[in-house]
């Protein structure tokens, strides 16, 4: 079984949420994201996922652009980032590590290429932003030959006939992004969340994850009674973002912020 | 093969890559596109606009004395520098606005690097009165001030982009995050023949006017279809609005010519057919500008309009398949071009326009003088008097 499989099923007898946290690898250097990956593993996040920066990342808000532009600066390039996951391996065989960002870097690192070095680096899946599953069946079929998870998402505007696509070739879990918008923008409504929710939850097996406008203990805590885990990306890089630039403590800051949404989630099941 | 498939793909570019929230609305502008560009009220009140408030058909115009100072082939230029808003651009916008219109949107958006398609696009939003927001580079605000204001004047709120590179490519990316926000009840407006599916069929049908007028206009002129069609290629619409209906002609030669920038083996260029490989960027997948980690990379023209690391994916479809012949024109050719048609047949070309030009002045002496080019003129040079200006050291 998978990483990502057992590590849904792990909390599920434990009826416990999952953490899912996104850091931009590469920011503020890429030397400290491996530290930053264990951080926040120390902390409370069960699963991570690691943005690959990207020129042009279209589907994000400031906070995640501002943080491509910074690892871009520093020329982490996909490569970099595989050696980063290696990195956190020596240290954790346990968490999942998913790499999220945009098709163009894996399309020139070559779709077989690119799935046998993740796997070998212990990447466990990849979420490429925009490639929906219509154009997705090359990339995804050496994904699987790797035994890496194609994670997709789910929004409120897709439709039923969609999800079933969706559900039919995802696998390790879906993601519903609960805003039309782009990352670290306006605040989900639990309400619209739950009743979409409840109809991806009749297509398909899959934990489902919830992210885009959950920021903060509070806004987890409300999504964390209709899904298996909560994301949570730009309040978090914008976080570490602070404390480098003020040369804070990263992993003590890391562990102020997550913590609480830790404990909420937990009182939340 | 027929090009694009339904899902846009022409051969191996095209397609939809997309973030999962577009995909809904780019179904719904497909659905929408298909059963209007066959719609006859459609299509007549289009047709009506291009005549009374674009001015169409623009006319076909025999360049005599720049045809005989270049001893070659007999010159004629396409004249969309003479439609309202002075450019091709206005083609497209209105076609998609009547689209918005019918499809009940209340709110249009629309990226802009030059500012051509921006003013195009506040333009027809000024007169179905609908609201409008144009995102622009910081960068491009600043080289075409303008063209700013005068879509402030037409009602249009300008966005300054400040993200990656601050141009064109920035602004579409912003255009697009726009848009996977308000998707109920906005339409974008897509400039050129790039981006998901179905905008580069959508804009190739809105620009085939361009094609199907030279066509008739040339067998009115000449008796006969013309040997060779020059456009430039930015993203590629006026030349795949040109070179459309002349695909199946095998005898007549098509030839688009790409923003040399300062040559391109100094890398300082906008060429992705000429000097790209391809990628994935805004929606399609074509030749793109591009590092080897896959990042896209800064580009430069000294004309605005063709200032974009992408093009059209029928663009990249029509290189691999050989039909189409694409080259590249350096700035200082460009506007050598621009002095020269000015000088001589009393047309002041867009800087963009002026790269298909300078292509002809390189080849009309290896063609025959029976032989008939026809160039698109895509738009005129009023805009570019300052940048001309500049490189001469003259203060206006």
């Amino acid at each position: 079984m998978s990483r990502i499989s057992s590590t849904y099923q792990a909390l599920r007898q434990q009826n416990r949420k999952a953490l899912v946290t996104f850091v931009t690898a590469g920011d503020p250097n890429p030397q400290v994201t491996p530290d930053i990956m264990q951080a926040l593993v120390r902390h409370g996040a069960d699963l991570i996922e690691l943005g690959v920066p990207f020129s042009d990342p279209m589907a994000d808000g400031p906070v995640i652009q501002r943080a491509n532009e910074r690892a871009l600066e520093q020329g982490v390039a996909l490569a970099n980032v595989l050696e980063m996951v290696e990195q956190f391996r020596r240290f954790d065989s346990q968490t999942p590590v998913i790499l999220m960002g945009y098709l163009n870097p894996v399309e020139i690192f070559g779709y077989e290429e690119f799935a046998g070095t993740a796997a070998a680096a212990g990447v466990d899946g990849v979420i490429i932003v925009d490639m929906p599953p219509e154009e997705a069946a090359l990339l995804n079929r050496h994904l699987r030959a790797r035994g890496l998870d194609q994670i997709f998402l789910v929004t409120p505007n897709t439709t039923e006939r969609r999800i079933e696509t969706i559900a039919g070739i995802a696998s390790g879990f879906l993601y519903y992004v609960s805003v039309k918008g782009t990352t670290g923008g306006k605040q989900a409504d639990a309400l619209d969340v739950s009743e979409k929710l409840r109809l991806v939850r009749s297509k398909t097996d899959l934990p489902l994850a919830v992210g885009f406008g959950i920021k903060d203990a509070g806004t987890a805590a409300q999504v964390a009674g209709y899904c298996d885990a909560v994301v949570i990306g730009s309040a978090l890089v914008e976080t570490i973002h602070i404390a480098a630039t003020a040369g804070a403590d990263i992993a003590a800051e890391i562990g102020s912020f997550i913590s609480p949404v830790r404990f909420s989630l937990d009182k939340a099941a | 093969m027929t090009v694009p498939d339904s899902q846009g793909h022409f051969g191996m570019y095209g397609g939809r890559f997309v973030a999962e929230t577009l995909i809904e609305p780019l179904e719904e502008l497909t659905r929408a596109y298909e059963k209007y560009i066959q719609d006859e009220d459609f299509l007549a009140e289009f047709d009506r606009d291009l005549k009374t408030f674009v001015g169409r058909p623009s006319p076909l115009y025999h360049a005599h004395r720049w045809s005989g100072k270049l001893a070659g082939a007999q010159i004629y230029l396409k004249r969309e520098d003479l439609n309202h808003t002075g450019a091709h651009k206005v083609n497209n916008t209105v076609g998609q606005a009547l689209l918005a219109k019918r499809m009940g949107k209340s709110r249009i958006i629309a990226e802009t690097g030059a500012g051509q398609h921006g003013v195009a696009t506040a333009t027809v939003a000024a007169r179905l009165g609908l609201e409008c927001v144009v995102y622009m580079g910081a960068e491009d605000i600043r080289r075409q001030a303008v063209n700013v204001f005068r879509m402030k004047l037409l009602g249009a709120v300008v966005e300054e982009v400040t993200s990656g590179s601050q141009t064109l490519k920035d602004a579409m990316n912003e255009a697009m995050r726009d848009w996977v926000s308000n998707v109920d009840d906005t339409f974008y407006i897509i400039g050129t023949v790039a981006g998901p599916h179905p905008y580069p069929v959508l804009v190739r049908d809105l620009q085939s006017i361009i094609g199907r007028e030279t066509r008739q206009q040339c067998l009115e002129a000449t008796g006969r279809l013309p040997d060779a069609l020059v456009a430039c290629v930015g993203g590629g619409s006026n030349a795949i609005g040109l070179f459309h209906p002349f695909l199946e002609d095998a005898s007549v030669r098509l030839i688009g010519v790409e923003a040399g920038g300062l040559g391109l083996p100094t890398g300082r260029h906008a060429a992705p057919l000429s000097a790209g490989k391809p990628g994935v960027l805004h929606g399609n997948r074509t030749y793109l500008m591009e590092d080897e980690h896959g990042q896209i990379q800064p580009t430069h023209s000294i004309s605005a309009g063709l200032d974009y690391p992408g093009v059209g994916p029928e663009h990249a479809w029509l290189k691999d398949s050989g039909r189409v012949e694409y080259v590249a024109v350096n700035d200082a050719e460009a506007v050598a071009a621009f002095h020269d048609l000015t000088r001589t047949e009393g047309i002041m070309p867009a800087l963009e326009s002026s790269h298909a030009l300078a292509h002809v002045m390189k080849i009309a002496g290896q063609l025959d003088s029976e032989e008939t080019v026809v160039i698109n003129l895509s738009g005129r040079g009023d805009k570019d008097i300052e940048t001309i200006a500049d490189m001469e050291g003259i203060t206006l």
